[in-house]
């Protein structure tokens, strides 16, 4: 367990600046999950922090020492790869094992470091295969164990589960957040999943171009996002914008429809998007509102139903077996407590 | 339950649709198109194959039987004579003693020149693709435009070179000239097989704490099978049907086949044997005809992941 601290990291690629500035502090056992759009610059933070990416300018912290100029086998973390990266021509043996034997490890010590990994795994019945005879799943499960074996201080994970399919990944994400609660080891987990950085994170950082739009815990980014960016990522489906203005009284009103009522702790007076999550939108009889319905996604345990009101489309989450058709009017109501208002220039929640 | 309704009808439909492909695929086998491939492939199989036939008839012909002409007719008395006076007794200019000489000194050149500049290109490969240090891409072009000049325009400047470092003429001499030339191809061929290993392999044998030389042994070389194969067959290929380098580096001591078969089918006094030059042709092309025969298929994997990857 060791905490990492990076501050005023800079990083330019090819003369492009990757990452500005950032400050990041990750806590002894905290499974934090970098999430972002692809070219966000996650997966170089990430490289960053495990000495494969040189940074221009800042310090890189990882238990209290300074690594910033660390060769990446002496920075003490693990990591796990998209593309498992095993080595092709080593058993799952070999392959765990590797850095333990460059390491000069006694041979005990590795025998008891692998056997101890590969129970945690379930991989005992295929330590003498290639990677070439394991199926995706497996193969993960071996880079994983060949960053168990390491005991390192940080675990580092880049889309792991992104070349799984859905199944597998569902099964192994599971596996992952058993692992972190079997070692309480910190644990730094890049993806541009949010159902994994939901279900993983104990804290989630959000990225976009390079910077930090938001810190803090899944519930926390997902109820209360920072700005419209952070609110679009997060959710599906995504959270509908209503672009419209808030009165003096801090009602809100689009296109000369109503949506909030006044509410004297609402900024007053100006134009706001007004951001709604499909589950805040019910469908029921005395809903203070009425629109109609365009498109119903059946989703098996529950449906989308896609309204439309005035301009605006809002999607609704419905847990009932009732069947809408597309044209019906329906009458529903939008939870006002839990819904987002944010500024149309600069995005930022209000 | 409604997606098992429409399951059941799939297998019943597919058993009647597969016979029906297969007839179709088998009327298909003899379409004009299909006849005028084989002809032609035929025919050049023929065109190649045709002065090899010469050959090997020719070279099992006594001298006598040569003069009655019929080049395509098969011997009337099969002899072996012609090969081994080839072998062992051909007057190859000042010596009388076969291409056998030759052959031994050809195997010196080439077994050296292949496994070192081999290793040498895969380590420049592995180096360009995975450290990149400052300035590869500048050196890797330069040495690409090194694989453009004739060889023939570095030979005196290299022959300059090398008397003055005093191994002119001797083996070291041969095998430092087929490594300098055969380097450009060799990297190039070895940079673009890396290129295709994920740069994640790399990265992670890095965090396992390997260095520069460790992850090149035991990472990158063992999975590097299929190039060495390729690269083997081109640099023995090459080094084997070198005449030019080895009639000038090599020296005396050392000639190589090739430089003794021209011995051999150019001299000015006696009879023309021309049953001996073909048995002696032959026996000098034995070698990377073999290869190809024994790695063909090897090369063609080789080539292809190479080729279809990148």
């Amino acid at each position: 367990m060791a905490n990492v601290s990076l501050r005023k990291l800079n990083i330019v690629l090819g003369g492009k600046p990757i990452i500005r500035d950032l400050d990041l502090c990750v806590e002894p056992g905290e499974f934090l999950v970098l999430l972002g759009p692809s070219g966000c610059g996650k997966s170089t933070l990430l490289h960053s922090i495990a000495g494969l990416v040189d940074s221009d300018s800042g310090a890189i912290e990882i238990g209290g020492r300074d690594m910033t100029d660390a060769d990446p086998s002496e920075r003490g973390i693990g990591m796990v790869f998209q593309s498992y990266a095993l080595y092709p021509t080593m058993t799952v043996e070999d392959n765990m094992s590797f850095g333990l034997r460059i390491a000069g490890t006694p041979k005990a010590e590795i025998r008891r470091r692998v056997d101890r990994a590969a129970a945690m795994l379930q991989l005992d019945a295929l330590l003498r295969r290639k990677p070439a005879q394991l199926s995706g799943g497996q193969r993960q499960r071996v880079a994983i164990g060949r960053a168990l074996v390491r005991e390192a201080q940080v675990f580092l994970f880049d889309e792991p589960l992104s070349n799984l399919d859905a199944k597998l990944r569902a099964e192994l994400r599971r596996e992952l957040k058993l692992l972190h609660q079997t070692l309480g080891s910190t644990m730094i987990y890049v993806t541009h999943d949010q159902v994994e950085a939901m279900t993983l994170a104990t804290r989630i950082v959000v990225m976009q171009g390079g910077e930090i739009q938001q810190i803090g815990t899944p519930l926390d980014v997902y109820e209360r996002p920072a700005n419209r960016f952070v609110a679009g990522f997060l959710g599906a489906p995504a959270m509908a914008f209503v672009e419209g203005t808030l009165d003096a009284q801090g009602r809100f009103e689009a296109d000369g429809m109503r949506y909030l009522q006044e509410d004297a702790s609402r900024p007053a007076g100006r134009s706001a998007v007004l951001g709604i999550r499909p589950e805040h939108v019910a469908i029921q009889p005395d809903g203070d509102f009425v629109g109609e319905v365009t498109l119903v996604e059946p989703m098996g345990n529950h449906q989308v139903v896609w309204l439309r009101r005035g301009k605006a489309t809002l999607a609704s989450l419905v847990h009932d077996a009732r069947s809408y058709a597309p044209g019906e009017r329906v009458a529903f109501s939008i939870d006002t407590a839990r819904v987002s208002l944010f500024d149309p220039v600069t995005g930022n929640r209000l | 339950m409604k997606m098992e309704s429409i399951v059941p009808p799939l297998p019943a439909t597919t058993p009647v649709a597969a016979p029906r492909k297969a007839v179709r695929r088998a009327r298909r086998r003899w379409t004009p198109a299909r006849i005028g491939l084989y002809v032609f492939l035929l025919g050049a199989a023929l065109f190649f194959l045709l002065p090899l036939y010469v050959m090997i008839v020719t070279s099992l012909k006594s001298m006598d039987e040569i003069r009655q002409g019929g080049i395509f007719a098969l011997p009337h008395a099969p002899t072996l004579a012609p090969w081994r006076l080839a072998w062992s007794g051909v007057c190859t200019g000042a010596a009388c003693d076969g291409v056998r000489t030759g052959f031994w000194n050809s195997v010196a050149i080439t077994v050296p020149s292949t496994i070192l500049t081999i290793l040498l290109g895969a380590v420049n490969g592995y180096a360009l693709s995975f450290w990149r240090p400052r300035g590869a891409n500048l050196l890797f072009g330069i040495l690409l435009a090194g694989a453009f000049v004739p060889v023939q325009v570095m030979i005196y400047p290299l022959v300059r070179v090398m008397a003055l470092a005093g191994i002119f003429g001797s083996l070291p001499a041969i095998v430092l000239v087929h490594l300098v030339f055969g380097m450009p191809v060799m990297t190039l061929l070895f940079r673009n097989y890396y290129c295709n290993v994920p740069h994640e392999l790399f990265q992670a044998a890095r965090i396992d704490g390997g260095g520069f030389w460790r992850i090149f042994l035991q990472v990158m070389l063992p999975m590097s099978l299929p190039v060495v194969v390729v690269a083997a067959i081109m640099q023995v290929t090459g080094v084997w049907n070198d005449y030019i380098l080895g009639l000038v580096f090599a020296g005396r001591d050392n000639m190589p086949m090739m430089v003794q078969l021209n011995n051999v089918i150019n001299t000015t006094t006696g009879v023309r044997q021309y049953n001996v030059n073909m048995a002696a042709t032959i026996l000098t092309a034995l070698v990377p005809l073999a290869l190809y025969f024994v790695s063909g298929r090897w090369f063609v994997r080789g080539i292809a992941a190479g080729a279809v990857k990148g």
